[in-house]
């Protein structure tokens, strides 16, 4: 068959796509008509592939491609129902996958909580190191904090009656700041999140040690122990993300770099998904909870304590039914 | 995600432009025109000025809420830093405002629309991109990699490309619809085809000399080749 006489037999039927084409991308597609859409669709690409095995025009083809183009991007936009997948991802998928990268995990957890601890105890022991890490104006503001005799705690208890939107806004901001740059300077062969988990831990480590260690450790502990069960996992589990893409880069397996780069950013993009829902989580007790003096000591380590537990059980143990979940 | 990468196909030899082949399921070939280092760079620049401006306005309004205006406005600040682009991109059918300034738009490898993760992969290591100073490692990337890829492109699996706008339908030059000599490969027609629908770009010294070439296989003096060929493509295309 000529082309002009091809051309003049479809024509009507792709000038009707482009139009369609042009409803579905400005979002205003008439849901009757676009029952017909995927039948259209195919029927287009059926006819590029014969304009392209007859040889006809550069312009036909082109034009053809273009439409079947504009066709691809709407037949395959993502429609999944995202609340569903969400919350089938927070009770069984994120627990699981946590568990699947254990190497990471474990290898990222023990750098920080590793560095953490045992700075705490080296500033508990040589109260001078504190200086060595923060300098001495930051550590006065520190200690203003938690002073035992503040009425209310935390990173805005000078203000007086601090804002709980306020800090709730700062914590967010800053805490799931920190987790994105341990997560994403991963990619520099993992150094980068090395850094970062090593330099929060030195830094919180050396803070908590030197709080202990003048006497503070009433009003800090029971400060951070609520929220730190979801702020120091996820900054651990952001760490195992970044050394996980970094790891693809050192050691690619079979694949190629960038191949192997692509695959474990897929898995460690779901890994920061969770990271995301801790944090969350955490900004919402340290605002809400934390930083509240109603509660006694007792009752805010027991609630602690609690939490710490919740999040263990949640990332050992959830998930790990035979079935999928309904 | 896709779960392999689909290996750009190209049936024969490499294509001498930057355009980018994916086979899709429905057995054709999407032809896709990654966008080089300068708009990509511009449709950057747009979108930041355009947060910018955003977040001078927010602060100017939400500063007379006192605490809980800056509450509120922190947490429009994070949100504006790390989920701007994730935002428009998922919703907006690949497209921040900047890329739909500039007619892009970000796929997958395969050319579907880019999705919430790997939308969010590319937008969270910008910040390895951006290192260690405006956007170093990320235009080395760019340059040196056949679809510009940054880093965040890499690891996410997304290419950013052109929106082509319809071609227009390309004048053929007067002449008689002829029947070719002998038997044509369909290579051999589509470039007769479009020498014809490319008349109206060449000079006509060019297109003679193009012409030419072809006198001998066509048997006419160099001088009628054109003519002829123009008139082989009007034969191709029409009634002959």
């Amino acid at each position: 068959m000529k082309q002009s006489l091809y051309e003049s037999q479809h024509q009507a039927e792709w000038q009707a796509f482009a139009e369609q084409l042009d409803a579905l991308e400005r979002g205003k597609a008439d849901s009757q008509q676009s029952r017909r859409f995927a039948a259209d669709y195919r029927r287009l690409c059926q006819h590029l592939a014969l304009a392209d095995a007859r040889g006809y025009s550069n312009h036909l083809v082109e034009r053809l491609q273009q439409l079947a183009l504009r066709g691809h991007q709407q037949f395959y936009r993502h429609r999944s129902p995202l609340g569903a997948q969400l919350i089938g991802f927070l009770l069984v998928g994120f627990p699981r996958l946590v568990r699947a990268e254990w190497r990471c995990v474990a290898a990222a957890s023990l750098l920080f909580f590793g560095s953490l601890i045992s700075m705490g105890v080296l500033t508990y022991l040589f109260p001078d190191l504190i200086y060595s890490m923060v300098d001495p104006e930051q550590v006065a503001s520190m200690e203003r904090m938690y002073d035992p005799d503040a009425r209310r705690l935390g990173r805005f208890s000078e203000r007086g009656s601090g804002d709980d939107w306020m800090m709730f806004g700062f914590y967010i901001m800053n805490n799931i700041g920190i987790a994105f740059q341990t997560f994403a300077s991963g990619l520099l062969l993992g150094l980068g999140s090395l850094f970062f988990l090593l330099f929060n831990g030195l830094m919180i480590g050396a803070v908590a040690g030197h709080l202990t260690q003048i006497g503070y450790s009433e009003t800090f502990w029971s400060f951070v122990i609520g929220h730190g069960a979801f702020e120091l996992t996820a900054i651990a589990l952001a760490g195992a993300a970044g050394f996980k893409l970094g790891w693809a880069l050192l050691a690619p397996g079979r694949h190629t770099r960038g191949e192997a780069l692509r695959l474990a950013g897929a898995q460690s993009i779901r890994l920061v998904g969770g990271v995301i829902a801790f944090l969350l989580l955490a900004a919402f007790i340290e605002a809400y909870w934390s930083s509240m003096t109603f509660a006694t000591p007792t009752i805010k380590y027991l609630v602690g304590a609690t939490l710490w537990l919740l999040v263990l059980a949640y990332l050992l143990l959830a998930g790990r039914g035979g079935h999928a979940p309904d | 995600m896709p779960l392999s990468a689909p290996t750009p196909v190209h049936p024969g030899p490499q294509p001498l432009d930057t355009r980018y082949q994916v086979e899709t399921p429905e057995g054709i070939d999407l032809v896709l025109r990654p966008a080089g280092l300068v708009p990509r760079a511009l449709a950057f620049a747009i979108d930041l000025l355009i947060r910018g401006l955003f977040l001078l306005a927010v602060y100017v309004v939400l500063g007379m809420l006192g605490q809980f205006g800056m509450g509120l406005a922190t947490i429009l600040l994070f949100l504006v830093t790390w989920w701007y682009m994730v935002l428009f991109e998922v919703l907006n059918q690949g497209r921040s405002p900047g890329k739909q300034w500039l007619g892009l738009r970000v796929v997958h490898d395969d050319g579907t629309p880019v999705g919430w993760a790997a939308s969010l992969t590319r937008n969270l290591l910008r910040f390895v991109d951006i290192l260690p100073f405006a956007y170093t490692l990320g235009i080395i990337s760019c340059l040196n990699h056949r679809a510009f890829k940054r880093l965040g492109d890499i690891a996410a699996g997304t290419l950013v490309v052109y929106r082509d706008s319809a071609p227009e339908a390309p004048l053929l030059p007067p002449a008689e619809a002829l029947r070719p000599p002998f038997a044509l490969s369909r290579v051999e027609q589509r470039a007769l085809m479009g020498f014809a629908e490319r008349a109206g770009q060449l000079s006509a010294a060019r297109r003679s000399e193009l012409a030419g070439i072809l006198a001998e296989p066509l048997q006419v003096a160099p001088e009628h080749a054109e003519h002829q060929i123009h008139g082989i493509a009007r034969g191709l295309l029409g009634p002959a």
